[in-house]
């Protein structure tokens, strides 16, 4: 088994040097001659406006967490599948109460909307953007 | 101590000529699937696609050559580093997606003996080792420093992250079924036939299996990031998403990873549901070049229906994405785990 995981890391090892080689490789026989216009950021034909690393809304970072509870639920999953059918009975019961328990806390997730990529029921408080997404959706 | 080193260097030479031969199969892959994608969208479309052309320096006849041509090119191109870009990890991030998916390839069983790393937790070790691309893919789109490749990068860290709970819970209703997770034994424990005629293969094995193959294919090809989910590099709106500032080869890396990972994904689910190296009817023409045979030709036939998909199905927007894997594939796969379980215990 030890072996074995040598192996893989002796393939990355590997795959890092044919990379190496072949982006070598052609650099000996591409041209290169840099100018400033190839090397500024792309931006559709425009001078690019401003950095790229700014303030970003990435949305999904409760889904980040959900997944990683259910990645850690899979891990848990795959050594019980594996000896499944010798436990039988006992051991599809104990482990739908764990699913069970799981899918509720999906089920929560669910109905508080943070599922959805488009957050209709996010609330910002009493303020000038109180109606902010009933109003969007309104429009819709 | 002397002979220990002689056969520890053989074993290292042994390894290194798999890993070319490997290196070899992905470049294969990419030149062939490429000139298939081709000609398949052309025909589709109803036009011919890349043809010879004619009199001088030409493509081959049927523009054979058309992709051999390409990579040749790709390799004269000269290589574009933005100035704006993070250097170390613009130039790092090919190398993590393209040793993911090299060491992917590295555990799929071609035949009854062709298999480069023989893992006792076989198809856990793909899943893990799949999904480390998801680091290559933040890491070019955050280096980069472009608009179009940040919002590439972290739509495809959402979409994959998404899409590896349905896959990874499809795969455990398999290993339900077969007790181990090595490649091999996943394979050999679907041998035989139902009914006498049916081969005994996962998908046939009972409907929630078949249930559980088109969750898996379907998650499958969202992590390859295919159209219809192809929203990281949506070119419509994205220009080319992670890989916008990416050029020569460096960005052939990029492409070589994408064919490597179609077909890592059509060899685990060739694997897991469709008997593998296993021929459909039993006990005939079950050689080990037979093996190679039926292995890479189910291979072939998913690849043509991901192409199929390609220009059936008009891409998903971005919540529809999400919708798809956490509303209905996950929901649809816990429900198969409960149910190859009953299965198990009723029918055994």
């Amino acid at each position: 088994m030890l072996l074995s995981f040598g192996t893989v890391f002796l393939f990355v090892v590997l795959g890092a040097i044919l990379i190496t080689l072949l982006l070598r490789l052609s650099k000996l026989v591409a041209p290169s001659n840099p100018t400033d216009g190839k090397l500024s950021t792309y931006e559709c034909g425009e001078i690019a406006e401003g950095s790229a690393w700014v303030q970003f809304n990435i949305r999904f970072y409760v889904i980040a967490l959900i997944f990683l509870i259910f990645d850690v639920e899979v891990v848990l999953l795959f050594p019980w599948a594996v000896v499944f059918k010798d436990l039988g009975l006992l051991a599809y019961v104990e482990m739908g109460i764990f699913l069970i328990i799981l899918i509720v806390g999906l089920m929560y997730v669910w109905r508080k909307g943070d599922l959805d990529w488009v957050k209709y029921r996010v609330k910002y408080g009493r303020g000038r953007y109180q109606n902010l997404n009933t109003e969007e959706r309104e429009s819709d | 101590m002397n002979g220990l080193f002689e056969s520890g260097f053989m074993l290292i030479v042994g390894l290194t000529i798999a890993g070319l031969v490997i290196f070899g199969l992905m470049a294969a892959i990419a030149i062939i699937a490429v000139y298939i994608e081709r000609k398949v969208s052309a025909f589709m479309q109803d036009r011919i696609g890349p043809m010879g052309q004619g009199a001088g320096l030409h493509a081959g006849k049927w523009g054979l050559l058309q992709t051999v041509a390409d990579s040749l090119k790709l390799l004269l191109k000269e290589d574009i580093i933005p100035k704006a870009a993070d250097r170390k990890l613009f130039i790092l991030a090919p190398y993590i997606i393209f040793i993911a998916a090299f060491i992917a390839i590295a555990a799929l069983p071609f035949n009854q003996v062709l298999i480069a790393v023989n893992l006792n937790i076989g198809v856990f070790y793909i899943l893990a080792v799949s999904s480390l691309g998801i680091i290559g893919l933040i890491l070019a789109g955050w280096a980069s420093d472009n608009k179009w490749s940040l919002y590439g990068g972290m739509r495809s860290a959402a979409q994959i992250i998404s899409y590896e709970i349905p896959a990874a819970l499809s795969i455990v209703s398999v290993i339900m079924l077969t007790g181990t997770l090595s490649m091999q034994g996943i394979i050999q424990s679907q041998a035989g036939t139902i009914l006498g005629f049916i081969p005994n293969w996962t998908i046939f094995n009972n409907p929630f299996s078949f249930i559980a193959f088109f969750v898996f294919f379907i998650a499958g090809v969202a992590e390859t990031n295919r159209t219809p989910f192809d929203i990281p590099e949506a070119e419509s709106e994205l220009v080319a998403g992670f890989h916008t500032e990416y050029s020569g080869m460096r960005w052939a890396f990029f492409f070589l990873s994408e064919y490597a990972n179609m077909f890592v994904v059509c060899g685990v689910t060739v694997t897991a549901f469709l008997g593998g190296w296993l021929s459909p009817i039993s006990g005939v023409m079950d050689s080990p070049t037979w093996g190679l045979f039926w292995f890479m030709s189910k291979i072939g036939v998913l690849i043509f229906i991901m192409m199929w998909f390609r220009w059936t199905f008009p891409r998903l927007r971005v919540d529809q994405l999400m919708n798809v894997s956490w509303k209905y594939l996950l929901p649809i796969a816990l429900f198969n785990i409960f149910g190859v379980g009953l299965w198990i215990l009723l029918v055994g």
